[in-house]
């Protein structure tokens, strides 16, 4: 079956963010930039799929710049057939994204979408759901595992209070979870060969999604700023501090 | 102006979190309804018919919900909130996992984990693990949002008199199963609803020495929680892990043992009202935003701090 995976470039996330001094928005440039951690997840999962004989092609579709390019590449060098990138210099909001991936879903019958939970700029944690209303397929979100059985999907979903697992009829969305798997580190000759696999190019006006937007950012600003508080000396220093100081005990 | 509130439960009790969801829709201003959709749910219907500012409660009680699957309850929840401005469930993976899909109904916009609410279209929310905040105004003719628990006061669970009014509408998208669930049992606090909360990272070396934290938790009746690198190298389950990608806790004190302080863990704790760090590392990250540090090692602080207590 084909897997389609969803790849997003983000700030890499060791980076600290800075705001801008005008509060527009946070500053990102001369950041380093890589693929959002939830994708590279998604990708191992789609090339593991591949390996066992479930999956029969891996597409990686990313939405952004043109750099974008480089995320795109990096998935083919993990072990991804081909690659098509939907450009676009825009902010997406994640309903946008959902359009954008429909089309392509339409487009290339994929039996399996495979996402990240969320992405970490965002932190929204909305695309695959808002994917899986569009397209009418199940949804199988924060996946810690994924097991595809004749016409069903298995998957093990991190929920808070443990473990659950649903069975969902493909083709389905499963966006994943960080203990899913451990992706794999990319090899000097497999980026070689990546630079040589098909990566299409689109637009969203190619694809007839129109790119509005609802939500408008009216300011960005950093969290309250916590103070470094007193070092103690010793346990019985530290309890006597949260009883009469700090009152919490 | 009406709001819908989605309620969090599992059938049997109403959970904590829609008390918070509840004060944040009275912030927004106007009829706050709740939406309990479960399967033999009457007496989480009868709960939430008490919580003081609720208007109407509405029941779809069916067998369709009983696991509150993601296709079915959004498309119930876009049925039902058409005739609704602010459609309101917690941020928590049961809200996560169906909102998005009713927004996408809808065809609006959804705003996650809200955590102040500006005016009746604009909200506040936390962006890049919590190291900025985003003001958003949203011009879509439905709001819809989940809510971070920790950002609101609980409502009060009683003194409300809501009518309780059961819904016809029944959607089983027919998509997904549920297959089995495996639950961890715990005798403490839920972690994001406690006052205290102690958690163990990579420092603890494994999941037994987290016995330590155990018995420290119940002299003070706390939740334990712990990092990623503590639940990724099998310490303790996933569900314990406070973070980015895990729980968001906010609680009057928070202990950390062992915990570096790497910027996902702090995206989970960083509001708690006082933070204590206990590291053997005084370079930790950790003692940043501690207000109380003990440079120390924890196998000879946590038992010292259980004799003090």
């Amino acid at each position: 079956m084909k897997v389609l995976v969803a790849v997003k470039r983000v700030i890499d996330y060791n980076v600290k963010v800075r705001v801008k001094p005008d509060n527009s928005d946070v500053d990102l440039t001369n950041v380093k930039m890589a693929m959002n951690p939830f994708c590279e997840i998604a990708v191992e999962e789609a090339v593991r799929l591949k390996e066992k004989g479930v999956a029969t092609e891996v597409v990686v579709v990313s939405i952004g710049p043109k750099v974008a390019q480089e995320q795109i590449r990096t998935a083919l060098a993990l072990g991804a057939d081909r690659g098509i990138l939907i450009e676009t210099e825009e902010k997406l909001e994640s309903l946008t994204v959902a359009k954008l991936l429909k089309a392509v879903v339409e487009k290339e019958q994929p039996q399996l979408v495979l996402l990240g939970k969320q992405t970490i700029d965002s932190d929204n944690n909305q695309t695959g759901q808002m994917l899986g209303a569009l397209t009418n397929m199940a949804q199988g979100t924060f996946a810690s595992e994924v097991a595809v059985d004749g016409d069903k999907v298995n998957v093990t979903r991190e929920i808070d209070g443990g473990l659950r697992t649903v069975a969902l009829k493909l083709p389905a969305i499963v966006t994943t979870d960080l203990r899913l798997n451990e992706p794999r580190y990319a090899s000097l000759p497999n980026i070689m060969k990546a630079k040589r696999k098909p990566l299409d190019v689109t637009t969203p006006a190619d694809l007839g999604v129109a790119m509005a937007s609802t939500l408008s950012l009216v300011k960005v600003t950093p969290p309250a700023e916590r103070q470094a508080g007193i070092k103690v000396g010793s346990v019985e220093e530290l309890v006597e501090k949260l009883k009469n100081e700090a009152k919490v005990l | 102006m009406a709001i819908l509130v989605i309620a969090e439960h599992d059938n049997a009790t109403l959970k904590g979190a829609t008390l918070n969801v509840v004060t944040a829709a009275a912030a927004i201003g106007g009829d706050v309804n709740v939406l309990v959709a479960g399967s033999n749910c009457g007496a989480v219907a009868e709960a939430a018919a008490k919580i003081a500012g609720v208007s109407k409660v509405l029941v779809a009680d069916n067998a369709a919900y009983e696991y509150q699957l993601a296709e079915n309850m959004g498309e119930l929840v876009a049925e039902l909130g058409k005739d609704y401005s602010h459609i309101l469930a917690a941020a928590t993976t049961t809200g996560k996992d169906f909102l998005p899909r009713a927004a996408a109904l809808l065809d609006v916009n959804m705003l996650s984990e809200v955590t102040a609410v500006v005016d009746a279209d604009t909200f506040s929310r936390p962006i890049y693990a919590g190291n900025a905040i985003a003001t958003v105004k949203s011009s879509d003719s439905i709001k819809v949002m989940t809510v971070r628990g920790t950002a609101f006061d609980a409502a009060a669970a009683e003194g409300g008199s809501a009518a309780v009014e059961a819904t016809a509408v029944v959607k089983d998208a027919g998509l997904s199963a549920f297959v089995g669930e495996e639950l961890a049992k715990s005798d403490r606090p839920e972690l994001t609803g406690a006052k205290i909360v102690v958690s163990g990272g990579r420092g603890m070396q494994n999941g037994d020495n987290f016995e330590m934290l155990y018995k420290v938790a119940d002299k003070i009746g706390a939740a334990v929680g712990a990092s990623r690198a503590a639940v990724d190298a099998g310490f303790v389950p996933n569900d314990m892990q406070v973070g980015q990608t895990g729980k968001i806790v906010a609680p009057d004190l928070y202990i950390a043992v062992g915990i570096s302080g790497a910027i996902q863990h702090l995206a989970g704790m960083k509001d708690s009202k006082v933070i204590v760090a206990i590291n053997k590392d005084e370079e930790a990250p950790i003692f940043q935003v501690a207000d109380y540090g003990l440079v120390a090692d924890l196998f000879d602080a946590v038992p010292a701090l259980e004799n003090a207590l």
